[in-house]
């Protein structure tokens, strides 16, 4: 066994708590599927056979999936506020190999081997996948005018080859200036500072960061607090290395002195040369006398991905591009359904956009027009029903001469005649008045927001 | 630049520098055959064709003798091929077929030939005969052609020729056709005569050793003779001799004649040459599928195998140019993996990474392959466990099967790991049944790792010992692209003899591996110069001596190794630069190439591409219909322009490498 894969599963949505107060974030729909489908879906595709999946007991209940992969539930309860980092520690038992660990809120088309091939070839104690963020291209609902919540930005540094992680920072731990550190420019006189990228959550990590994050245990997050300690302790030089390889025993006793340095875990065997340090001709820098890679034992590498999808859905806003960008992805993926579900009840069938999907059972009356949309399944929506740009789940009654656009509907809500809503986020189990008007709203039920 | 040995400026060659000179004498000391000079510039070559020793006449003291012991040897490669009748042309042709035979037996067993005396040297100057324009055309045909009489076919050898065919395709058909009924022939009249005095030392199919046969049928086979036979006088024939040189032309004409007849008969009704098991064909070791890409039918084989081995093909890159179309071309970015599952089931992980390593060009250099791969096998070894009613020596050969396929499609395997694998084989093969599994393990490790020791480690300390003697204070020593072997020699001659010296580091695109070396020496403290390989002829003349690592070094003595390596050894001669190669003779290789056309590598194309203010000039040379890019790996050095090699058994000349070889041969 090469790799073992975690697929992350237990967050609340904690950014879309709209969204996520009635329906657990793996199970959102996006085009008809839950979310959770999607990585696991990458997983399959890649050739995997089993996958750890980290969830919560209620969602794993609600979960029915069609995969061929042997999934391997682990439950970790409500109460307990984990982190991702924790919930790795929480099951170290099970991981022999090194992991691929990803987030249940990944789409993407991305060529898994690419991102793999740069931790196989540098032996790389952390590689992972970013991808250039993209501008929502439409408004989100229930957010007034242009002004975005400023997300908090990255500052990500690449070498020449855009390959190698040589710094990460993230604005609020920055006071006013970006600092670097003389050890990262000494070896690396040209680095690229980018911002603007967005990391997917996908990681491969070495087994014995795994071991060490066991030891460890002020490490929480692996976002926020694992990968910028990785990729800080390429240039750190502990005391190990400094003497040579030929005191191996000394080391070991320094080596225990400090248990919790990440160097203590990395095994003899990682040196990437290590066969022949002095027998290949390969560098990876030029300019000065080091040796190759620096002697440096720990390597992160970073695939920034130029084409392609790569959603993380974890606003509403990217939820709502998600869901507009399925369709193609699930073409490309070349799965054999159709987008219109064959159980589906249509009357006009012209009125259907290419790029809509249709779930289950669903019935559209008459004269109803429906373009860039997803519908759920079990849904019912009468005559003369506009809808445009938008996101309704599952068993949603839509009545007679109803306009929706760009809205988000969520399960067994009710548009009663005539309502005309744009740009709205509408709650499960909502009843709209007919003949209601409502631009750019967020309507939850009240109890709902009383639970937050 | 005060040196010793200097050569005066760039004038007209001398006859014998003082620093060459100098050079010479452990040439033809250690591993000497006992016999001529086999070395000779130009000699004729040592026919198995008696229609083509007549044709020359100086040659033919020389001739029968190389024609007595090449013909012991040499048959399953060469003459399989459609033997040498009369019709045989001179020349090229000849030299082509042979230097065929010789590509194809680069990954072929050789047979025990026990008692034959100086196997290699002796074809050594027959082959070295063709190093110019002429031969590579020759070879080129061949290979083209795939078949050696469309080389039979054209008269005039020595002239380069278009590398189309030049006689009608039915005529070369039907001359194949035609060689074949005679061989036939042959064989039955031979057998008639007697078999037995050919049987003893024949590993190949009688029908093979047409010419050997008829050349000596009375004469006992050459085991009897001993080191004595070479040291025959070269002077006259003996009467056996030319009564069996006789005896072969009236057979040949016999045979020739008849054949005429059986094909009038038959005459165009068989489009192809049919292909029966007991045709000598089947006996031809064929080429590797490595230099024959632009074959379909190879290709369809080779992708079978790999099916069968579960192991996903790579596709090749990009258009080549037309003289190497037969051989792989890969693209960096589009690795192996992308059509593999990503936890490998089938293949070890660690070799996987190996073979990215090997592909992405961080492990590089024939050292640093070979000693990643034994170590890589190492483990692949300690995590193998022998399937319940399997034999470990059997099945951990098998399994070792699908990994060596795909590290080959990573990167073409190197000499190097090419003997390293042979020898681990083999080591696998001969464990002993009562060996309990980890037992059996345990002794493999332990195998690798002396292996690993005494063939690299030691060897390099050996010829950093040896090599050492030649570096004298004050040289100005020339260097080219990275060597490990060669960059351990200069440093431990500074650091350990203290030796004053001057480094000229020649560098070229697109490795630039040269920087390494620079580096490297720089790093120990060691006076370097850097030039690219374009200001080589300027910087030569205050040049004392040239040392060259090696790829593999080739049964007729020549040099693979980085490309450019052939320019730099040529124009050394041109200054009378003494031309040192260093290599250990675990890189020895049976093959036999003259050019560097055949069997070579290629490298990403897209190497070439400079950036240059983050535009690529090259950038759309795929798009461009009549744009070429050639990322050549290796070349051929002739051994005329190498003076000396050094080896961890000591200083010998590169003619001698055959003599390595059989003496390896039988020490295991």
């Amino acid at each position: 066994m090469e790799f073992q894969a975690v697929l992350m599963a237990a967050g609340g949505g904690s950014r879309m708590t709209d969204l996520t107060s009635s329906i657990p974030k793996p199970l959102l729909p996006v085009g008809n599927r839950p979310l959770l489908w999607y990585p696991l879906n990458l997983l399959e595709r890649a050739g995997f056979e089993e996958v750890i999946v980290i969830t919560r007991k209620e969602i794993q209940k609600m979960l029915n999936l069609d995969t061929k992969m042997k999934l391997d539930f682990v439950c970790i309860s409500d109460n307990m506020d984990m982190g991702t980092a924790d919930s790795l520690r929480h099951i170290h038992q099970k991981i022999k190999t090194d992991v691929l660990v990803l987030s249940c809120d990944l789409i993407t088309d991305v060529d898994l081997y690419k991102v793999v091939d740069l931790f196989r070839t540098h032996d790389a104690s952390l590689s992972m996948l970013m991808k250039k963020t993209h501008e929502p291209t439409e408004g989100v609902p229930g957010q007034k005018g242009k002004k975005k919540p400023v997300e908090q930005r990255d500052f990500i540094g690449v070498d020449d080859t855009g390959k190698r992680l040589l710094f990460m920072a993230n604005e609020a731990d920055l006071d006013e200036e970006l600092v670097i550190k003389r050890s990262i420019l000494q070896k690396h006189p040209r680095m690229h500072i980018r911002t603007g990228l967005m990391d997917a959550h996908l990681y491969c990590l070495k087994k014995y960061v795994v071991d060490f994050l066991v030891e460890n245990r002020t490490i929480t997050s692996l976002r926020s607090e694992l990968i910028p300690h990785l990729v800080r302790k390429q240039f750190s030089s502990p005391a190990s290395l400094q003497q040579g390889l030929d005191n191996k025993e000394e080391d070991q006793k320094k080596k225990e002195q400090a248990s919790l340095d990440i160097y203590s875990f990395i095994k003899e065997d990682n040196s990437l040369l290590k066969p022949a340090p002095d027998n290949s001709c390969w560098n990876d820098h030029r300019g000065d006398m080091n040796e190759t890679l620096h002697e440096g034992k720990v390597r992160c590498y970073v695939h920034i991905m130029k084409e392609g999808l790569c959603y993380r859905v974890n606003t509403l806003g990217l939820y709502i591009e998600a869901n507009r960008q399925v369709p193609k992805l699930l073409l490309n993926l070349g799965l054999e359904e159709s987008l219109v579900h064959g159980s589906a009840q249509i009357t006009d069938r012209g009125m259907i956009g290419s790029d809509s999907i249709i779930g289950s059972s669903t019935q559209i009356g008459e004269k109803t027009s429906i373009k860039h949309s997803i519908i759920g399944s079990m849904c019912t929506i009468k005559d003369k029903v506009k809808i445009t740009n938008c996101i309704i789940m599952n068993s949603v009654t839509i009545e007679e001469g109803c306009c929706l656009q760009g809205s988000v509907i969520c399960h067994n809500a009710v548009i009663e005649k005539g309502a005309d809503i744009k740009d709205c986020l509408i709650g499960s189990d909502q009843r709209l008045e007919s003949k209601a008007k409502h631009v750019n709203e967020v309507i939850v039920g009240t109890e709902q927001l009383m639970e937050i | 630049m005060a040196r010793p040995a200097a050569p005066p400026a760039p004038g007209p060659p001398r006859s014998a520098p003082p620093g060459a000179v100098a050079l010479h004498p452990p040439r033809f000391a250690p591993l000497r055959p006992p016999r001529g000079r086999p070395a000779l510039p130009g000699p004729p070559r040592p026919e198995r064709c008696r229609g083509r020793a007549r044709q020359r006449a100086p040659g033919v003291a020389r001739d029968r003798r190389g024609g007595a012991a090449g013909g012991t040897r040499e048959r399953p490669a060469g003459d399989g091929t459609g033997g040498a009748g009369p019709r045989a042309g001179p020349g090229t042709a000849g030299g082509g077929r042979d230097r065929r035979g010789g590509a194809a037996g680069g990954t072929r067993e050789r047979p025990a030939r026990t008692g034959v005396t100086s196997p290699r040297p002796a074809e050594e100057p027959r082959v070295r005969g063709h190093v110019g324009p002429p031969g590579r055309q020759g070879a080129l045909r061949i290979r083209t052609g795939g078949m050696a009489e469309r080389e039979g076919g054209n008269p005039e050898g020595a002239a380069p020729v278009p590398a189309g065919p030049q006689a009608p395709e039915l005529s070369r058909e039907e001359k194949l056709q035609l060689r074949k009924e005679k061989k036939q022939q042959k064989k039955k009249k031979r057998s008639e005569k007697g078999p037995s005095t050919e049987s003893a030392e024949l590993c190949a199919p009688p029908e093979a050793g047409q010419p050997r046969a008829a050349a000596q049928p009375t004469s006992p086979p050459a085991p009897a003779d001993g080191p004595g036979d070479s040291e025959k006088p070269a002077g006259g024939k003996s009467k056996a001799e030319l009564r069996a040189e006789r005896r072969a032309k009236q057979e040949a004409e016999r045979a020739q004649k008849q054949a005429r007849k059986a094909e009038l008969s038959q005459a165009a009704t068989t489009a192809k040459p049919r292909q029966s098991p007991t045709e000598p064909q089947s006996m031809v070791k064929r080429l590797p599928e490595h230099v024959q890409v632009d074959d379909p039918a190879a290709q369809r084989k080779l992708a079978k195998k790999l099916e069968r081995q579960q192991v996903p093909l790579r596709q090749d890159y990009g258009t080549k140019v037309n003289l190497f179309s037969h051989l792989h071309q890969y693209s960096r970015k589009k690795p192996l993996t992308q059509q593999m599952s990503i936890p490998s089931t089938v293949i070890h992980p660690a070799v996987v990474r190996l073979g990215l390593q090997y592909s992405q060009g961080i492990i590089n250099g024939s050292n640093a392959r070979c000693i990643a791969l034994l170590e890589v096998f190492k483990q692949l070894i300690r995590d193998y466990s022998t399937p319940p009613n399997e034999e470990l020596s059997r099945d951990l050969v098998a399994k070792l099967k699908p990994h060596i396929s795909f590290l080959n499609q990573c990167r073409p395997l190197s000499a190097s790991m090419g003997n390293a694998i042979k020898f681990l084989k083999k080591e696998i093969s001969c464990l002993p049944d009562t060996l309990r599994e980890d037992e059996a393990k345990e002794k493999l490790q332990d195998v690798i790792d002396k292996y690993l020791r005494e063939k690299i480690v030691l060897a390099a300390e050996a010829i950093s010992r040896s090599a050492f003697e030649k570096i004298n204070d004050h040289d100005v020593i020339l260097v080219y692209g990275c060597s490990s072997l060669v960059n351990r020699t200069l440093c431990d001659a500074h650091a350990k003899k203290g030796r004053a010296f001057r480094v000229i580091v020649v560098d070229s695109r697109p490795r630039l591996e040269g920087r390494e070396t620079l580096r490297r020496l720089v790093r120990r403290g060691i006076h370097c110069t850097y030039v690219m390989i374009n200001a080589i002829s300027y910087v030569l003349p205050e040049v004392s001596k040239v040392l060259l690592g090696a790829h593999a070094l080739l049964a007729n003595g020549s040099v693979m190794s980085r490309v450019g390596t052939s320019q730099i050894a040529l124009v050394s001669k041109a200054y009378n630069v003494p031309v040192l190669v260093c290599c250990e003779t675990y890189k020895f290789c049976e093959r036999v190439q003259t050019d560097s056309f055949v069997s070579n590598e290629l490298d990403d194309p897209d190497d070439l591409i400079v950036l240059r203010k983050g535009q690529a000039q090259l950038g759309g040379w795929a798009e461009n219909k009549s744009l070429r890019l050639l990322n050549l790996v290796y070349d051929v050095t002739p051994p005329d322009l190498v003076d000396l090699v050094i080896t961890d058994l000591g200083m010998i000349p590169c003619t001698s490498v055959p003599v390595v070889l059989r003496v390896k041969n039988v020490d295991q």
